[in-house]
């Protein structure tokens, strides 16, 4: 634990939590929405901000968000338009995102280690500055995906309701794209634009194999993202692994855990509601 | 005096140059309760969308509550129960967070819900019959009792207008007995309905007037024909007897 005396170890933790907290509340909206992958596709078209801000000597970062935030709403837009070329057009993006990160990182002074650093994540190297922009963008994403939570979930949940009921759906839609953006950005410091939407997805996967409602998911996600941040972190300073990796695994273990537990649980469940009362009526229809 | 509710003037809807709905003209005054009647892919469904805006005009109009859909911004008068549920995902959500989102086309966005907001959710959920279900997740409910939950969540609103897409098509008998004493309730309470329909069934004795639709127009509008039920079905061949002079045959495209 000695090593959490150091002040960049504390920034590491700090930085992590936030990102384990602020990425699950945004990610359960993906999820909902089947767009799971989409944090993978903005990170890759963050990289070019990246590219282009260690370029023209401009904050990495800074360039990132706003890089980031215009592919984001081309992606909604593509998708509202409901084309089926909509793929096509995405995977164009993701790909040019990544390839123009790589080349523009190339064509500037840094090295490869800096790529790496946005490609991975470089908890350690969090500096006081990006601590408090990580901070204030991670609490500001929490916050409105909490307190919008009832719009936001008619939204994703089934579109044209929300446009009969007379909700912004549009404006909520672009809302759910610049929040996937800033999201992407700040936790491009913790976990690089690799892993990005493990943060935002496997919390939420894993707590949805033991909850039953909407709200109930997204404190249990955001919970298991706060302690796979937190865990991760701890075991990168005992072990001396990348923290942003170790961060990942913690999430992906405590899906398997809760996975196992969930199972374990439904088996009894079952075996007691059979001995007790047989269902009233049969399912006529499963919803996946 | 009765007072329009729905107005369509020669709405045109077309898909990507094809003509769905041909020079429709519709009127639904407060209390009525109409039925959409008609083949699979004879329109029907394209005119109560284009109705509730999610399909565009491209040519007529359409007036809600004397204001043109354009400007219409009083949607909480409108309650609206689609097919089915979306297209559903993974995240799992309660019966009663579903009905909930049926009060914020009168709540708004940003307010937090009260305890008027519970009430309405805990009553419309009474008048489904699923109150004992509210807690349980939606996907594992049967079609029937998710249809339920549709029609729940529409009424939770408290709407003057309740527009319903095929909401007895594939539901269980107590689903349909249930969704017809709920419809029953609202009408009786002053509700104006337009529902399309595939059969009737238990809800017959409700519907006031019924509009057919065949190949994008409607060729009938009065009183429900007889005998009711046999017009949505695909194969059946059915001679209208109010309807203009057609040979037989023609529904069973």
């Amino acid at each position: 634990m000695e090593l959490f005396q150091y002040p960049y170890m504390q920034r590491a933790l700090i930085g992590a939590l936030v990102i384990g907290l602020a990425a699950p509340a945004l990610g359960i909206y993906l999820v909902q929405r089947r767009l799971a992958l989409i944090g993978d596709g903005v990170g890759h078209v963050a990289l070019t901000g990246v590219g282009a801000g260690l370029l023209l000597n401009r904050s990495p970062v800074l360039v990132a968000v706003i890089v980031a935030t215009l592919g984001a709403i081309t992606i909604e837009l593509v998708r509202a338009r409901g084309r089926t070329s909509g793929d096509l057009a995405l995977a164009l993006l993701f790909y040019g995102g990544i390839a123009g990160g790589v080349m523009l990182v190339g064509l500037s002074d840094s090295t490869s280690a800096n790529l790496n650093a946005y490609l991975f994540g470089s908890l350690t190297t969090i500096s006081s500055q990006d601590l408090t922009t990580i901070a204030v963008l991670g609490a500001a994403i929490g916050v409105t995906m909490l307190a919008l939570r009832p719009a936001l979930f008619a939204v994703c949940h089934d579109e044209e309701y929300a446009r009969v009921s007379g909700l912004p759906v549009r404006t909520l839609n672009l809302l759910l794209a610049v929040a996937t953006a800033v999201t992407v950005t700040i936790a491009m410091r913790a976990v690089g634009v690799l892993l990005i939407s493990a943060l935002m997805v496997v919390p939420v996967a894993a707590a949805q194999q033991v909850t039953r409602g909407f709200r109930s998911t997204m404190a249990a996600a955001m919970a298991l993202g706060l302690f796979a941040a937190g865990s991760g972190v701890w075991v990168a300073a005992n072990a001396d692994t990348a923290p942003g990796a170790s961060v990942v695994l913690m999430a992906i273990a405590s899906f398997a855990v809760v996975a196992v537990l969930g199972a374990g649980w439904r088996v009894l469940r079952r075996r007691s509601a059979t001995a007790t009362a047989p269902s009233l009526e049969p399912h006529e229809v499963v919803l996946h | 005096m009765t007072r329009p509710v729905i107005t369509v003037t020669h709405g045109v809807v077309g898909y990507d140059g094809r003509p769905v709905l041909r020079d429709v003209t519709l009127t639904v005054t407060a209390g009525e309760v109409v039925a959409v009647l008609g083949a699979n892919g004879s329109g029907k469904s394209t005119l109560i969308r284009a109705v509730l805006g999610l399909v565009p005009l491209s040519a007529g109009t359409v007036t809600l509550f004397d204001r043109p859909l354009r400007r219409f911004r009083q949607w909480h008068r409108i309650g609206y129960v689609p097919q089915r549920l979306g297209a559903g995902s993974g995240v799992p959500a309660t019966v009663r967070e579903v009905v909930a989102s049926g009060r914020l086309a009168r709540r708004g966005v940003l307010r937090p819900p009260g305890a008027a907001d519970r009430a309405a959710v805990a009553a419309a959920l009474e008048s489904v019959g699923l109150a004992d279900r509210a807690g349980d997740p939606v996907a594992t409910l049967s079609g029937g009792q998710q249809q339920r939950t549709l029609i729940a969540r529409a009424l939770a609103g408290q709407p003057e207008l309740l527009v319903l897409d095929e909401p007895t098509a594939g539901v269980d008998a107590v689903s349909q007995e249930a969704f017809a004493g709920a419809l029953h309730d609202f009408v009786g309470g002053g509700g104006t309905v337009l529902l399309v329909a595939h059969e009737l069934g238990p809800l017959r004795p409700l519907i006031s007037r019924a509009v057919v639709v065949h190949q994008g127009g409607i060729c009938h509008d009065g009183a429900v024909p007889e005998p009711a039920g046999h017009h949505a079905e695909p194969d059946h061949d059915h001679v209208h007897p109010h309807g203009p002079d057609e040979p037989a045959g023609l529904w069973s495209s």
